[in-house]
Protein backbone atom coordinates (compact mmCIF):
# COMPACT_ATOMS: atom_id res chain seq x y z
CA UNK A 1 0.00 0.00 0.00
CA UNK A 2 2.41 2.67 -1.18
CA UNK A 3 3.02 5.09 -4.01
CA UNK A 4 6.16 6.73 -5.28
CA UNK A 5 6.47 10.50 -5.48
CA UNK A 6 9.58 11.59 -7.39
CA UNK A 7 11.06 8.11 -6.73
CA UNK A 8 10.48 8.33 -2.93
CA UNK A 9 8.13 5.65 -1.58
CA UNK A 10 5.38 7.08 0.64
CA UNK A 11 2.17 5.69 2.14
CA UNK A 12 -0.85 5.41 -0.10
CA UNK A 13 -3.93 7.08 1.37
CA UNK A 14 -7.24 5.70 0.14
CA UNK A 15 -9.35 8.30 -1.67
CA UNK A 16 -6.62 10.96 -1.64
CA UNK A 17 -6.80 13.51 -4.47
CA UNK A 18 -3.83 15.13 -6.16
CA UNK A 19 -4.65 18.40 -4.39
CA UNK A 20 -4.48 16.59 -1.03
CA UNK A 21 -1.29 14.74 -1.95
CA UNK A 22 0.44 17.98 -3.01
CA UNK A 23 -0.60 19.52 0.29
CA UNK A 24 0.75 16.50 2.21
CA UNK A 25 4.05 16.82 0.30
CA UNK A 26 4.20 20.63 0.81
CA UNK A 27 4.29 21.37 -2.93
CA UNK A 28 3.07 24.75 -4.17
CA UNK A 29 0.10 24.00 -6.35
CA UNK A 30 0.31 26.42 -9.29
CA UNK A 31 4.04 25.92 -9.85
CA UNK A 32 4.08 22.23 -10.72
CA UNK A 33 3.36 19.78 -13.49
CA UNK A 34 1.99 16.45 -12.23
CA UNK A 35 2.18 13.07 -13.93
CA UNK A 36 0.57 9.85 -12.72
CA UNK A 37 2.13 6.78 -14.31
CA UNK A 38 3.49 8.94 -17.10
CA UNK A 39 0.17 10.67 -17.81
CA UNK A 40 0.01 14.47 -17.42
CA UNK A 41 -2.90 15.53 -15.21
CA UNK A 42 -4.41 18.95 -16.03
CA UNK A 43 -4.52 21.34 -13.04
CA UNK A 44 -8.29 21.66 -13.38
CA UNK A 45 -8.57 17.96 -12.49
CA UNK A 46 -6.30 17.90 -9.41
CA UNK A 47 -9.15 17.88 -6.89
CA UNK A 48 -11.21 15.22 -8.65
CA UNK A 49 -8.31 12.89 -9.56
CA UNK A 50 -7.79 10.16 -6.95
CA UNK A 51 -4.27 8.78 -6.60
CA UNK A 52 -4.34 5.01 -7.21
CA UNK A 53 -2.39 2.56 -5.04
CA UNK A 54 0.98 1.52 -6.46
CA UNK A 55 1.09 4.53 -8.78
CA UNK A 56 4.20 6.43 -9.72
CA UNK A 57 3.73 10.16 -9.29
CA UNK A 58 6.00 12.75 -10.76
CA UNK A 59 5.81 16.31 -9.49
CA UNK A 60 7.89 18.66 -11.62
CA UNK A 61 8.49 21.93 -9.80
CA UNK A 62 9.17 25.10 -11.78
CA UNK A 63 11.15 28.09 -10.47
CA UNK A 64 10.66 31.64 -11.78
CA UNK A 65 13.26 33.33 -13.98
CA UNK A 66 13.97 33.65 -17.67
CA UNK B 1 21.67 3.17 -46.05
CA UNK B 2 23.30 -0.18 -45.68
CA UNK B 3 25.97 -0.14 -43.01
CA UNK B 4 27.15 -3.01 -40.86
CA UNK B 5 27.78 -0.45 -38.11
CA UNK B 6 24.11 0.41 -38.00
CA UNK B 7 24.82 4.11 -37.90
CA UNK B 8 26.25 6.10 -40.75
CA UNK B 9 28.61 8.88 -39.89
CA UNK B 10 26.89 11.96 -41.20
CA UNK B 11 28.77 14.56 -43.13
CA UNK B 12 28.61 18.17 -41.98
CA UNK B 13 26.45 18.80 -45.04
CA UNK B 14 23.86 16.27 -44.00
CA UNK B 15 23.64 17.79 -40.53
CA UNK B 16 23.29 21.25 -42.04
CA UNK B 17 20.52 19.98 -44.34
CA UNK B 18 18.71 18.41 -41.40
CA UNK B 19 18.88 21.62 -39.34
CA UNK B 20 17.83 23.73 -42.31
CA UNK B 21 14.74 21.54 -42.75
CA UNK B 22 13.74 21.98 -39.09
CA UNK B 23 11.35 24.36 -37.34
CA UNK B 24 11.72 25.36 -33.69
CA UNK B 25 9.16 27.35 -31.71
CA UNK B 26 10.29 29.54 -28.82
CA UNK B 27 7.84 30.74 -26.15
CA UNK B 28 9.21 33.82 -24.39
CA UNK B 29 12.01 36.04 -25.68
CA UNK B 30 13.76 37.08 -22.47
CA UNK B 31 17.12 35.89 -21.17
CA UNK B 32 16.40 32.31 -22.17
CA UNK B 33 14.44 32.70 -25.41
CA UNK B 34 16.44 35.50 -27.05
CA UNK B 35 19.69 33.61 -26.48
CA UNK B 36 18.25 30.26 -27.58
CA UNK B 37 17.02 31.95 -30.77
CA UNK B 38 20.40 33.51 -31.54
CA UNK B 39 22.23 30.22 -30.92
CA UNK B 40 19.81 28.29 -33.15
CA UNK B 41 19.97 30.97 -35.84
CA UNK B 42 23.77 30.81 -35.89
CA UNK B 43 23.48 27.00 -36.06
CA UNK B 44 21.39 27.26 -39.22
CA UNK B 45 17.94 26.12 -38.06
CA UNK B 46 15.69 26.66 -41.08
CA UNK B 47 12.71 28.26 -39.40
CA UNK B 48 12.12 29.87 -36.03
CA UNK B 49 8.74 30.83 -34.61
CA UNK B 50 9.37 33.39 -31.88
CA UNK B 51 6.58 34.35 -29.47
CA UNK B 52 6.42 37.20 -26.93
CA UNK B 53 4.09 40.14 -26.22
CA UNK B 54 6.61 42.32 -24.41
CA UNK B 55 8.86 45.23 -25.27
CA UNK B 56 12.60 45.54 -24.68
CA UNK B 57 13.41 47.34 -21.43
CA UNK B 58 16.71 48.80 -20.24
CA UNK B 59 16.77 46.26 -17.38
CA UNK B 60 16.69 43.38 -19.90
CA UNK B 61 20.09 44.21 -21.37
CA UNK B 62 22.07 42.51 -18.58
CA UNK B 63 21.16 39.12 -20.04
CA UNK B 64 18.98 39.35 -23.15
CA UNK B 65 20.12 39.49 -26.77
CA UNK B 66 19.06 43.09 -27.44
CA UNK B 67 20.86 46.42 -27.66
CA UNK B 68 20.43 49.86 -26.11
CA UNK B 69 18.94 51.27 -29.33
CA UNK B 70 16.22 48.59 -29.19
CA UNK B 71 14.76 49.64 -25.84
CA UNK B 72 11.03 50.28 -26.36
CA UNK B 73 10.77 48.05 -29.44
CA UNK B 74 8.71 44.89 -29.45
CA UNK B 75 10.94 41.94 -28.58
CA UNK B 76 9.65 40.00 -31.58
CA UNK B 77 10.70 42.77 -33.98
CA UNK B 78 14.02 43.50 -32.27
CA UNK B 79 14.99 39.83 -32.19
CA UNK B 80 13.95 39.28 -35.79
CA UNK B 81 16.33 42.10 -36.73
CA UNK B 82 19.18 40.67 -34.63
CA UNK B 83 18.69 37.19 -36.07
CA UNK B 84 18.74 38.62 -39.60
CA UNK B 85 22.03 40.36 -38.83
CA UNK B 86 23.58 37.13 -37.48
CA UNK B 87 22.21 34.83 -40.18
CA UNK B 88 20.06 36.19 -43.02
CA UNK B 89 19.13 32.68 -44.19
CA UNK B 90 16.77 31.97 -41.29
CA UNK B 91 13.03 32.14 -41.91
CA UNK B 92 11.62 33.89 -38.82
CA UNK B 93 7.94 34.05 -37.93
CA UNK B 94 7.27 36.59 -35.17
CA UNK B 95 4.14 36.19 -33.08
CA UNK B 96 3.58 39.23 -30.85
CA UNK B 97 0.94 37.97 -28.45
CA UNK B 98 0.45 36.90 -24.86
CA UNK B 99 0.05 33.16 -24.40
CA UNK B 100 -3.41 32.68 -22.93
CA UNK B 101 -4.31 29.43 -21.15
CA UNK B 102 -6.20 27.10 -23.47
CA UNK B 103 -4.61 28.69 -26.55
CA UNK B 104 -0.94 28.50 -25.60
CA UNK B 105 -0.24 25.71 -28.07
CA UNK B 106 -1.63 27.51 -31.15
CA UNK B 107 1.64 29.02 -32.45
CA UNK B 108 3.46 25.70 -32.03
CA UNK B 109 1.28 23.24 -33.92
CA UNK B 110 3.70 22.92 -36.85
CA UNK B 111 7.06 23.03 -35.09
CA UNK B 112 9.44 20.10 -34.57
CA UNK B 113 10.44 21.17 -31.06
CA UNK B 114 8.95 23.60 -28.53
CA UNK B 115 11.29 25.66 -26.34
CA UNK B 116 9.81 26.91 -23.06
CA UNK B 117 11.60 30.16 -22.25
CA UNK B 118 9.00 31.93 -20.12
CA UNK B 119 9.52 33.94 -16.98
CA UNK B 120 7.16 33.16 -14.09
CA UNK B 121 6.98 29.66 -12.62
CA UNK B 122 3.22 29.68 -12.88
CA UNK B 123 3.29 30.42 -16.61
CA UNK B 124 6.05 27.86 -17.15
CA UNK B 125 4.00 25.15 -15.42
CA UNK B 126 0.81 26.07 -17.29
CA UNK B 127 2.62 26.17 -20.65
CA UNK B 128 4.48 22.87 -20.20
CA UNK B 129 1.27 21.16 -19.04
CA UNK B 130 -0.69 22.49 -22.00
CA UNK B 131 1.89 21.57 -24.65
CA UNK B 132 2.35 18.04 -23.22
CA UNK B 133 -1.44 17.56 -23.23
CA UNK B 134 -2.37 19.26 -26.52
CA UNK B 135 0.72 18.47 -28.61
CA UNK B 136 1.79 15.16 -27.05
CA UNK B 137 4.20 14.25 -29.86
CA UNK B 138 6.32 17.39 -29.58
CA UNK B 139 9.51 17.42 -27.54
CA UNK B 140 9.44 20.31 -25.03
CA UNK B 141 12.78 21.78 -23.92
CA UNK B 142 12.27 23.82 -20.75
CA UNK B 143 14.37 25.59 -18.11
CA UNK B 144 13.94 26.28 -14.40
CA UNK B 145 16.10 27.85 -11.71
CA UNK B 146 18.17 30.31 -13.75
CA UNK B 147 18.63 33.01 -11.09
CA UNK B 148 21.86 33.47 -9.20
CA UNK B 149 25.64 33.57 -9.63
CA UNK B 150 27.99 30.59 -9.84
CA UNK B 151 26.88 27.03 -8.96
CA UNK B 152 27.04 26.03 -12.61
CA UNK B 153 27.64 22.45 -11.47
CA UNK B 154 24.15 22.35 -9.92
CA UNK B 155 22.51 22.63 -13.34
CA UNK B 156 21.20 19.32 -14.59
CA UNK B 157 18.79 17.78 -17.06
CA UNK B 158 15.62 16.01 -16.01
CA UNK B 159 13.91 13.96 -18.70
CA UNK B 160 10.31 12.79 -18.40
CA UNK B 161 8.80 11.41 -21.58
CA UNK B 162 8.82 14.25 -24.10
CA UNK B 163 9.78 16.85 -21.51
CA UNK B 164 13.42 17.82 -21.23
CA UNK B 165 13.93 20.19 -18.30
CA UNK B 166 17.23 21.94 -17.71
CA UNK B 167 17.06 22.76 -14.02
CA UNK B 168 18.72 23.75 -10.79
CA UNK B 169 16.31 22.55 -8.13
CA UNK B 170 18.01 24.57 -5.38
CA UNK B 171 18.13 27.90 -7.20
CA UNK B 172 16.21 30.89 -5.84
CA UNK B 173 13.20 32.28 -7.63
CA UNK B 174 13.94 35.41 -9.69
CA UNK B 175 11.92 37.27 -7.04
CA UNK B 176 14.73 36.52 -4.58
CA UNK B 177 17.77 36.06 -6.80
CA UNK B 178 19.63 38.10 -9.40
CA UNK B 179 19.33 37.38 -13.13
CA UNK B 180 22.56 37.83 -15.10
CA UNK B 181 23.83 36.85 -18.54
CA UNK B 182 26.30 34.06 -17.65
CA UNK B 183 24.01 31.76 -15.65
CA UNK B 184 20.88 32.45 -17.71
CA UNK B 185 23.08 31.94 -20.77
CA UNK B 186 24.24 28.52 -19.54
CA UNK B 187 20.63 27.39 -19.39
CA UNK B 188 19.78 28.96 -22.76
CA UNK B 189 22.76 27.42 -24.51
CA UNK B 190 22.07 24.03 -22.88
CA UNK B 191 18.51 24.30 -24.21
CA UNK B 192 19.74 25.20 -27.71
CA UNK B 193 22.33 22.42 -27.63
CA UNK B 194 19.65 19.94 -26.61
CA UNK B 195 17.40 21.11 -29.45
CA UNK B 196 20.22 20.31 -31.89
CA UNK B 197 20.75 16.94 -30.20
CA UNK B 198 17.08 15.98 -30.53
CA UNK B 199 16.93 17.15 -34.16
CA UNK B 200 20.00 15.13 -35.13
CA UNK B 201 19.02 12.05 -33.13
CA UNK B 202 20.19 8.90 -34.87
CA UNK B 203 22.83 10.81 -36.81
CA UNK B 204 26.35 10.01 -35.71
CA UNK B 205 27.47 13.50 -34.85
CA UNK B 206 29.52 14.62 -31.89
Amino acid sequence: MSIKVNTNPIDWVEGESITQLLKRMNYTFPLVVVKIDGQVIPKAKYSETIVPDDSIIEVIHLISGG
Amino acid sequence: MNSSLGVERMSTNEVAEKLKASTVGIAGLGGLGSNVAMALARSGIGRLIIVDFDEVERSNLNRQAYEVEQVGQRKTEALMYNIEKANPDIDVTAVCQKLEPGMMHFPFEDVDIVVEALDSAETKAAFIEEILLKLPDKPVVAASGVAGIGKSENINIHTSGNLFLIEDKDAPSSDDGILLAPRVGLFAYWQANLVLQILTEGMDVY
